[in-house]
């Protein structure tokens, strides 16, 4: 049996359609016409790591806030016109983006589109709305961090490793911070930053450029633009010196694990080639049960249960590339950052095999394919690189680049960027460890 | 406003292009065959699942699930992971409480390849003492991972409270005590149960033609056994209603779990309790749940309620996750709520607008490959026929008020129910 056909002709991406409002906001059309259904999404270009210094926390609240109502909509009526549709809506906070998203049949866009319109411009907050929502939030903050003694780490980890860019700082907020944040706070922040310059509008699914273009101009195209887009002004990373170290200790873990994250340049941010290569090097070291980690620790060494690795490719400023792993039974976890070491020098000093690239390769470019499969996933892979100030053929040219990727960019990759000044490395033990 | 209409859709969708194919050896699988997107997605169960393995082997059906990847005929462990990876093909298998499932996604380019190696999973694994021993260090740090996890522990606890001696009352993963005494002669002993090809339930949807799939289905199965219908077991009993159970973890916010029996899923009220639910707790922004305990006073950014149809036996399960301070009071509400329902049910606006949303957002389950093939699997393990997926809408239409409210008293009874807490409640 013949497998292994050329990967060439599956890059094909579906015809996007992509274009300017007057008004400045951005608009992206995937069609998709298998089932009578459309993903319609609004990006803004604003995430946690644009809160104001001392209220952290402010764009995910104000994510929150954006479902309490209008004076058209009021009192939560968004969420109930859309169930009354039979469609689904959520939204989502992130470190560069905030995004809003309606899932209806195809002939219930234009309401969608309409009441997403309305919130850009006339979102109406009470007291009465904001406090219990606030308790909402610190509640989830409990839920997601405060209960969890490796989620802590994580985000005592975020916080060293970046000294200076607010992506130190957790999405959600500090608890003691978000107890602050009122109803100023969360209009002064929406007038900043919900504006039509700020937004992208990404509509996935069974409709035509042209459609989404005349339903667009009727609704978004009615909110006056405010002359420009706002400035993102973040303070950024300076160059590390100082390899850092941090342990939590809890009497809640029961199973250790170590954890490094190097400060690593993102695509947005690489020279060259060297952020493709940072991201086939990711999955070389890290892919799943073929990963060079998992493959030394696990199944050569049996010093490690589980080990991987991730990089967060897609985002504005300098990101991170992280390792983690899982120590077996009786194994230290000085012993098992001593086998992480070690296959890093490795990478840093030899060159991968064909073999292991082109499986790399392989496995990340099918990914695309795969999200072809499902129109969330398209309108989120364009609406995310857009948000990061990525372009449309940013995407369409990403197969190529993976491909492009050789063997010493690597290995350069490698020793340039996961050097231990760059990291912090978080070792999560039990209480009882630290007595020791 | 109706440019978006088109005349023709161009697939008239996933679920009324549902053909039953049949195989030479008449293994059945349900396929919607689709060219539009290079993949195929396969999604198939064994009717037996973790409930039904011996007490002191809990944890054997997981292990098994894990070990079919990780080496068979030719390839070792290490080429098995090498070759699927080569070719993105995605294959992973999972021992559910009432099931044992596989799942399939591939390129079509590399169909042949695909099925050949979920062929050597299911026909050839190799389960060697090495791979074994490292499925269970994996499987034991997860568990142990989970000791002082209040979501696990909750649930935990609440199965083990309700269910007593019955396998249901046993996690699908095992616990810290039963998987260090499984044998690989234990997990093989599970694999020659489970692979029967009488019970086997199977749904694939992609770039494949009827009788290539037939085919390929004699290829997969074919040389698994008939052994008739299971034998019928002893229904569980359920304990504990009207109880509260508090776990001690040293968490600011409390996990809390609720239950009482429910419907199996031929209940002839199975969707009308599913349609009151909606109302009471379902996963939207709009139930009464949702509503009294978030909307209103924050007391927590999760809260909802659920129909847990198992094979032997149905729940109804609620949860949420609340400070120490005010776990009692969300406790008091969620009751309340629930109590209420049962005594009167929805309004008639409430199931007007709960019914709207059932019925549009139910072709939102159909729209990529691999959750089409999910939703037919589990259409067929709930025992219900090929055309569901069309019927669905005027199943939910023809409900009316009464139909709510009957299967809603039913359902919930008094309202009593077992609950567990999860974490350090402040003191009613």
């Amino acid at each position: 049996m013949d497998t292994a056909a050329p990967a060439q002709a599956t890059h094909a991406t579906p015809e996007i359609g992509h274009f300017m409002l007057e008004n400045g906001m951005e608009v992206v059309v995937i069609p998709d016409h298998r089932a009578p259904v459309v993903t319609h999404m609004v990006w803004y270009r604003n995430g946690s790591a644009d809160d104001p210094v001392g209220k952290s926390g402010i764009a995910h609240f104000l994510e929150h806030l954006m479902f309490k109502g209008t004076k058209k909509h009021p009192d939560g009526a968004f969420s109930r016109i859309v169930a009354e549709l039979g469609g689904q809506d959520n939204a989502f906070t992130s470190y560069d983006y905030t995004a809003y998203f309606q899932r209806v049949a195809r002939e219930h866009l234009p309401t969608v589109m309409a009441i997403e319109a309305d919130r850009m411009k006339n979102l109406v907050l009470s007291d009465d709305k904001v406090t219990p929502e606030r308790g909402v939030v610190l509640e989830e903050r409990k839920m997601r961090t405060d209960s969890d003694p490796s989620a802590q780490l994580s985000e005592t980890m975020a916080a060293t490793l970046f000294l200076h860019h607010p992506y130190g700082l957790p999405i959600i907020g500090w608890q003691h911070e978000i107890e602050g944040l009122g109803r100023e706070d969360a209009l002064a922040y929406y007038d900043r930053f919900y504006t039509p310059e700020n937004a992208i509008l990404v509509v996935a699914g069974d409709v035509t450029a042209e459609a989404v273009h005349k339903l667009a101009r009727d609704s978004y195209g009615r909110i006056a633009a405010r002359g420009a887009a706002p400035v993102r002004a973040r303070p950024q990373e300076p160059e590390p010196r100082a390899a850092r170290r941090v342990t939590l200790a809890d009497g809640k873990v029961e199973q250790p694990m170590v954890t490094r994250n190097y400060l690593v340049p993102p695509h947005s941010r690489g020279e060259g080639a060297e952020t493709y290569a940072l991201e086939v090097l990711c999955q070389i070291m890290g892919g799943g049960e073929t990963g060079r980690l998992y493959q030394t620790l696990v199944m050569q060494e049996g010093s490690a249960v589980h080990a991987g690795a991730w990089y967060m490719s897609s985002a504005r400023d300098m990101s991170q590339l992280a390792v983690q792993a899982v120590p077996a039974e009786e194994v230290s976890l000085d012993e098992l950052e001593a086998g992480i070491d070690r296959v890093i020098a490795t990478l840093s000093r030899e060159e991968v095999s064909d073999v292991e690239l082109q499986r790399a390769k392989t496995r990340l470019v099918a990914d695309l394919i795969y999200a072809q499969d499902s129109q969330s996933s398209m309108a989120r892979i364009y609406g995310s690189e857009l948000a990061i100030g990525g372009t449309v053929a940013d995407i369409r040219e990403w197969p190529d680049r993976i491909e492009a990727v050789s063997a010493g960019e690597i290995r350069q990759a490698a020793t340039k960027w996961l050097q231990l000044r760059r990291s912090v490395t978080g070792w999560l033990v039990p209480e009882a460890e630290v007595a020791a | 406003m109706n440019d978006i209409h088109r005349t023709a859709p161009a697939s008239a969708s996933a679920r009324s292009n549902v053909r039953r194919v049949v195989s030479a050896k008449g293994i059945e699988a349900w396929l919607v065959e689709e060219y539009a997107v290079p993949v195929i997605a396969v999604e198939f169960a064994f009717t037996s699942g973790a409930a039904d393995e011996p007490a002191a082997k809990s944890g054997v059906t997981s292990l098994l699930s894990e070990l079919l990847t990780e080496g068979a005929g030719p390839y070792d462990s290490i080429a098995f992971h090498q070759r699927l990876d080569d070719l993105a093909i995605e294959l992973s298998f999972s021992g559910r409480l009432d099931s044992f499932a596989g799942s399939l996604r591939t390129l079509s380019r590399n169909r042949d390849a695909a099925f050949e190696m979920l062929g050597l999973a299911l026909n050839q694994a190799e389960i060697g003492a090495e791979a074994v021993e490292r499925v269970r260090g994996q499987t034991l740090a997860g568990l142990k991972h989970e000791l002082k996890d209040p979501g696990a522990v909750s649930a935990k606890t609440w199965f083990a409270a309700s269910f007593g001696a019955h396998g249901y009352a046993r996690p699908a993963d095992g616990d810290l005590a039963t998987v260090p005494g499984i044998s690989r002669q234990d997990v093989l002993a599970r694999r020659a149960e489970l692979f029967r090809r009488d019970r086997l339930k199977i749904a694939v949807v992609g770039a494949i033609d009827e009788a290539t799939l037939a085919a390929r289905l004699d290829e997969l199965f074919g040389a698994m056994p008939l052994v008739g219908e299971a034998p019928a077991l002893a229904a569980p009993r359920f304990a504990g209603l009207g109880e509260t159970k508090i776990v001690d973890i040293d968490v600011p916010q409390c996990t809390i779990r609720f239950g009482s029996p429910g419907f199996k899923r031929d209940d002839p009220d199975f969707i009308a309790a599913a349609v009151g639910n909606h109302i009471l707790g379902g996963g939207s922004f709009t139930s009464r749940l949702w509503q009294e305990v978030r909307e209103s006073r924050g007391l927590a950014y999760s809260v909802q309620s659920w129909l847990q149809p198992l094979r032997q036996f149905g729940l109804f399960m609620a949860y949420t996750a609340t400070s120490n301070a005010r776990a009692h009071e969300a406790v008091a509400i969620i009751k309340g709520e629930v109590a209420r329902f049962a005594a009167d049910g929805p309004s008639a606006d409430e199931l007007a607008k709960a019914k709207q949303y059932l019925m549009g957002s139910y072709a939102l389950r159909f729209d990529t490959s691999s959750k089409i093939a999910g939703e037919l699997l589990s259409i067929q393990l709930f025992g219900q026929p090929i055309d569901f997926p069309q019927r669905y809408p005027a199943l939910v239409d023809a409900l009316g008020l009464a139909d709510i409210k009957r299967a809603s008293a039913r359902l919930l009874g008094n309202g009593d129910m077992l609950t567990v807490i999860a974490g350090r409640p402040d003191k009613a």
